[in-house]
C-alpha cells in the first residue's frame, strides 16, 4: 500500500469507520482560501459536520477524518474553491 | 507526497481562466457558480474540445459567466446572445454552441430571439438561469416573477403572471426541455450533458438563487436556506405525472420535460443547398 492512496474497502484496517483513511495522505478537501467568499453553503450542506466557519465565516476542516468524500461540497461550492483530494 | 493524481473534481481548474478574473464578480453564495461548475464538468464528460466550443452570453449576473471559461466566448447586446449564436452557428456549423442566459435576457429583452430560436430548431444549446429577478440592475421585476412577489418595482406585491419558460419553448417548437435547480447540481451536470448532446435546439432551464435581492424582498433568508427551499419544493417529473394541477402549485418539475425528434435547421439548409446545386 502506498502512503496516499486511498485506503478502499479492502484495505488493511477494516476498523475504519469511512471508505477512506487520510492518517497518512493528504487531508480530504483542498479549499482554496483566496477564492472562497464565506457563503455557507458547504458548511451548511455537508452530511457529516466536516466543516466549520473560522472568524471569516470560511470553512476549515475541523473533523476531516468524518469526511466520505461524498462530493456533496465541492459540487455546490458556488466559487470553485474546494476540490477534492481524492475524488 | 503531493498529490500527484489528478482527481475529477480538478477538472474545473482546467477550463477556466484562474488567473485572469478570479474570485468570480458573483454575491457570495450566488448560484450561477454551481451552474458553472457543472456545466465544466459535463462538458468534460462529453469530452468536447475547448476549440470546438464557442460560448455567448448576453448581458446580466448569468450572462458573466463565459468570461471565466478557457473556450471562444463572444460576450453580445442584451437579449441577442441567441440572435448572434444563431449566427455563429450557422457559418461554423461544426462548434458546438453554448448559450448562457438569464430570465430578463432571454425572456423580455429577448423574448423574440428566444421563440424564434426554438422554432427554427437550430443546434444551440441555451442554459436559462432563472432567479426570478433582475439582480444586476438592483432587484427590478422580470417576466419570471411569480405573482405576488415583491421586487423594488412592485413593492405591493407582483399583479402580473409570470412565464414560465419551458412551457414557452416547448410550445414554440424546441425539442429538448429541461429543467432543474442549483441544489440538484448531480442532475444539472446529467441534464446539461445530454442538452448537449442533443441535436436541435435544447433549453435547460436552472432555477437559482439570488438571496441578494429576491430572497432578501421575499424573506427567503441567505444562500443556504434559498437552496434547501429548492429542494423541498421541487418534484420530480415522473412524480409530477401523477398529481394534481392544484397539489403542483408552487412546485418546481425537474428533469427532463420534453424531447421529440425533428429536422435540425442546419442539415435542412445543407440539404437544400445541395438539392439546389445538383449535388444529389
Amino acid at each position: 500500500m502506498t502512503d496516499a492512496s486511498p485506503a478502499g474497502p479492502s484495505a488493511s484496517k477494516p476498523a475504519a469507520k469511512n471508505k477512506y483513511d487520510y492518517t497518512n495522505g493528504p487531508p480530504p478537501l483542498s479549499i482554496n482560501m483566496a477564492w472562497c467568499k464565506a457563503c455557507n453553503i458547504c458548511i451548511a450542506l455537508c452530511p457529516k459536520q466536516v466543516f466549520e466557519p473560522d472568524r471569516d465565516g470560511k470553512p476549515i476542516q475541523a473533523r476531516a477524518e468524518d469526511c466520505n468524500q461524498c462530493t456533496i461540497c465541492w459540487v455546490h461550492c458556488p466559487d470553485l474553491a474546494i476540490t477534492s483530494n481524492y475524488k | 507526497m503531493a498529490t500527484a493524481v489528478k482527481q475529477r473534481s480538478d477538472v474545473i481548474l482546467d477550463y477556466i481562466r484562474p488567473r485572469k478574473k478570479f474570485p468570480s464578480v458573483w454575491c457570495a453564495g450566488c448560484g450561477n457558480g454551481i451552474v458553472m461548475s457543472a456545466l465544466i464538468r459535463a462538458i468534460e464528460k462529453a469530452g468536447y474540445s475547448k476549440d470546438g466550443i464557442a460560448m455567448l452570453s448576453g448581458i446580466g449576473c448569468s450572462s458573466r459567466m463565459p468570461i471565466y471559461f478557457d473556450v471562444s466566448a463572444l460576450h453580445t447586446t442584451h437579449g441577442r446572445a441567441l440572435g448572434f449564436a444563431t449566427g455563429v452557428k450557422f457559418a461554423r456549423p461544426e462548434l458546438k454552441v453554448i448559450v448562457i442566459t438569464g430570465d430578463g435576457d432571454a425572456l423580455a429583452i429577448g423574448g423574440n430571439h428566444f421563440i424564434h430560436a426554438c422554432r427554427r430548431n437550430i443546434d444551440i444549446t441555451a442554459i436559462l438561469l432563472n432567479n426570478y429577478i433582475y439582480g444586476m440592475t438592483g432587484g427590478q421585476g422580470s417576466p419570471t416573477t411569480p405573482s405576488e412577489a415583491f421586487s423594488t418595482t412592485t413593492p405591493y406585491g407582483n399583479v402580473e403572471k409570470h412565464f414560465e419558460p419551458c412551457d414557452l419553448a416547448a410550445a414554440a417548437g424546441a425539442t429538448f426541455v429541461g429543467r432543474t435547480t442549483v441544489y440538484h447540481a448531480p442532475q444539472m451536470e446529467k441534464l446539461l450533458g445530454d442538452a448537449m448532446a442533443h441535436r436541435g435546439f435544447s433549453l435547460v432551464e436552472v432555477v437559482s438563487n439570488c438571496h441578494t435581492y429576491f430572497g432578501r424582498l421575499n424573506r427567503q433568508g441567505d444562500a443556504v436556506s434559498m437552496i434547501n427551499h429548492f429542494k423541498e419544493q421541487s418534484v420530480p417529473v415522473a412524480k409530477s405525472r401523477k398529481m394534481s394541477p392544484e397539489e403542483l402549485e408552487g412546485k418546481i418539475v425537474t428533469g427532463k420535460l420534453h424531447e421529440v425528434d425533428k429536422t435540425e435547421f442546419c442539415d435542412e439548409y445543407q440539404r437544400v443547398v445541395d438539392a439546389v446545386q445538383g449535388r444529389n
